[in-house]
């Protein structure tokens, strides 16, 4: 069952001299099963939005329906919708509070009246998830960790709920590359494996579009664009524009490479499809030799994991694990 | 939820009175504040009222402030004037009981709300027309004189200065736990009071884990730039006296004059 938004206005501090219109009648589905990527620019409205999807704000006029329930409601059902949508806020690591990890994780399950055998469960769970090692990690304190493994914490935090939504304001803010990229996997795997609806806000182009399957472009509270990211991409470039979002670099070089007579499809979102498009075009070789080139280094170390790659990702807990699970995915994929 | 607490009221502006330097208005205030005190017949009232009334109109802000700054202090003004009409002794206006109420009772209490509204009135002008930082340069040029008997005039206005800065931000901070941890099921407003302070918990920590972090960053991005309180710092705006504040400071002392001898002649 979709949330549905309906008609919905939200203005900030209505009545007073401070008064500002954030959201301008929004109507929105988000079907489950979809990736839906939010991106615009700061103040376009994004985070407003989201917050609306589980109830932390109420429309000033309109409606929020999850499974069919209005989520401003009081009832025990509006409470239980409302837990259906995770949210992870910008930076959650500061939110972690606990003495222990596993105590930190188990806290909203508790809120959600489980046993607590059910709640060790959903714990355990939880950490085997986003990769920390449940005997390794349970009882140590969250704020020894590092920065990215903080942020996991707070990621399975939500997970722990089972939520069916889940809302990510900016996941890998203010991480180094592999701390995105092992956010990034996790949210993949949240998505393919346990069926997750994800939605993804970012103002970073290129992490929304090789993830996602549908894209809503944000401007001044109103929802200016809604599609497919390729579609997006390569038709409304001038929009896209006009509301100060980039189009990620692989689609502008491909554009130019067009523009400069090279024959090659625009269709594509990752570096390394990139890198076969232009390979295919030009006939000169394949991506086989381009892997033991050194000059494709530079792109080994930004290429991104396709979703379908990070299918055979089985352990994401040590970096070098994980790039060498990715480099095979990543060939296995290109057979 | 938060949003409705204004800390640092300032109400930008441009009347005589937000033109006025904060040394003199921090200083006028303080003598008219004291002025009222002298106040003891309805026509020293009177000359009260008029002149926070005439302040009120030269500061030329919005009505409601007045209003948004006494309705957090009535329960205050209310238990006070309660106190003095209960208990003040003498000729009886009203007796049922246990309760005796005087006619001077009613007077007294009437004369001290009457105190406390204008008191409050005026010194939120001070706070309406004087931006934080101006209020604190104030502060600290005023307590410069001090230093020699050993008060740390510039670093009590550096802490000010800051404590101010981080509200907003400390505030903004509050939401966003406080919507994070409601997300996983935290519940902030239902419960007894010593569930509800439980259930504090897991907003406290984050705050204050973040409040010292900051502290500690703000620390180092101060020392990164060689910042040494006091001696020798220049000013990017220096405080001007002007012919306003002369005009300003002036009216207070003609009000307090006239105060000081309606009192001598009660």
């Amino acid at each position: 069952m979709p949330i549905v938004l309906d008609q919905v206005t939200y203005t900030y501090g209505a009545g007073t001299p401070f008064e500002k219109t954030a959201l301008k009648t929004i109507n929105l589905t988000i079907e489950e099963g979809e990736f839906v990527g939010i991106i615009g620019h700061t103040g376009s409205g994004k985070s407003t939005l989201v917050q609306h999807l589980n109830g932390l704000l109420h429309p000033t006029t309109g409606t929020v329906t999850v499974n069919g329930v209005d989520i401003s409601g009081k009832t025990d059902e509006a409470k239980q919708m409302r837990h259906k949508v995770g949210m992870v806020f910008q930076y959650p690591e500061h939110q972690l509070f606990e003495e222990t990890i596993a105590q930190d994780i188990a806290f909203g399950p508790k809120n959600l009246g489980l046993s607590e055998d059910e709640v060790d469960k959903r714990v355990r769970e939880a950490m085997k998830f986003v990769g920390l090692d449940y005997n390794t990690y349970a009882e140590r304190s969250p704020f020894h960790l590092s920065g990215g493994q903080m942020r996991r914490v707070a990621i399975a935090g939500v997970v722990a709920m089972n939520p069916d939504y889940l809302v990510l304001d900016e996941p890998s803010a203010g991480l180094d590359p592999f701390g995105r990229e092992e956010i990034f996997e996790e949210i993949i795997k949240l998505h393919k494996q346990k069926g997750i609806t994800v939605i993804l806000v970012s103002h970073n182009m290129e992490d929304i579009s090789r993830m996602a399957n549908r894209l809503i472009v944000m401007d001044k509270g109103q929802a200016v664009l809604d599609g497919v990211p390729l579609d997006i991409f390569n038709n409304h470039r001038q929009t896209l524009q006009n509301v100060g979002v980039d189009v990620p670099p692989v689609s502008v070089m491909m554009e130019s490479l067009r523009e400069r007579g090279l024959n090659v499809t625009n269709r594509v979102l990752t570096v390394d499809d990139a890198v076969n498009a232009i390979f295919e075009s030009t006939g000169q070789a394949t991506r086989q030799d381009a892997k033991t080139n050194p000059s494709t280094t530079v792109n080994e170390a930004v290429a991104p994991t396709e979703p379908s790659a990070s299918k055979n990702t089985t352990t994401v807990a040590f970096k070098g694990a994980a790039r060498k699970t990715r480099d095979k995915g990543g060939k296995n994929n290109v057979k | 939820m938060l949003n409705n607490i204004t800390i640092g009221q300032y109400f930008p502006g441009d009347s005589l009175l937000h033109r006025m330097d904060p040394r003199a208005k921090i200083i006028a205030t303080t003598i008219f504040v004291i002025a009222i005190f002298l106040a003891k017949t309805p026509a020293a009232y009177g000359v009260v009222a008029a002149f926070t009334i005439g302040t009120m109109l030269v500061s030329r802000l919005p009505l409601h402030l007045m209003w948004s700054a006494i309705k957090p202090l009535w329960v205050i003004i209310a238990f006070t004037m309660g106190i003095h009409i209960f208990t003040t002794p003498g000729d009886s206006f009203f007796d049922y009981e246990f309760i005796h109420i005087s006619e001077q009772g009613i007077a007294m209490g009437l004369q001290m709300a009457a105190r406390l509204v204008f008191l409050i009135l005026f010194s939120s002008l001070l706070t309406y027309t004087t931006s934080p930082i101006r209020l604190t340069d104030g502060i600290e040029h005023l307590l410069n004189p001090l230093r020699r008997f050993g008060v740390p005039a510039h670093e009590l206005a550096m802490m000010m200065t800051i404590a101010l800065r981080f509200i907003p931000t400390l505030l903004d901070e509050t939401d966003r736990i406080m919507k994070a941890q409601s997300a996983r099921g935290a519940d902030f407003v239902t419960g007894s009071i010593i569930q509800r302070a439980k259930n504090m918990v897991p907003l406290l920590v984050p705050l204050f884990i973040s409040a010292f972090r900051r502290a500690d960053e703000l620390a180092i991005a101060m020392e990164a730039r060689c910042y040494r309180g006091g001696v020798n710092r220049t000013r990017m705006k220096e405080l001007a006296i002007t012919k306003y504040d002369y005009i300003g400071v002036l009216a207070v002392l003609i009000v307090t004059a006239v105060l000081a001898f309606m009192w001598w002649q009660a």
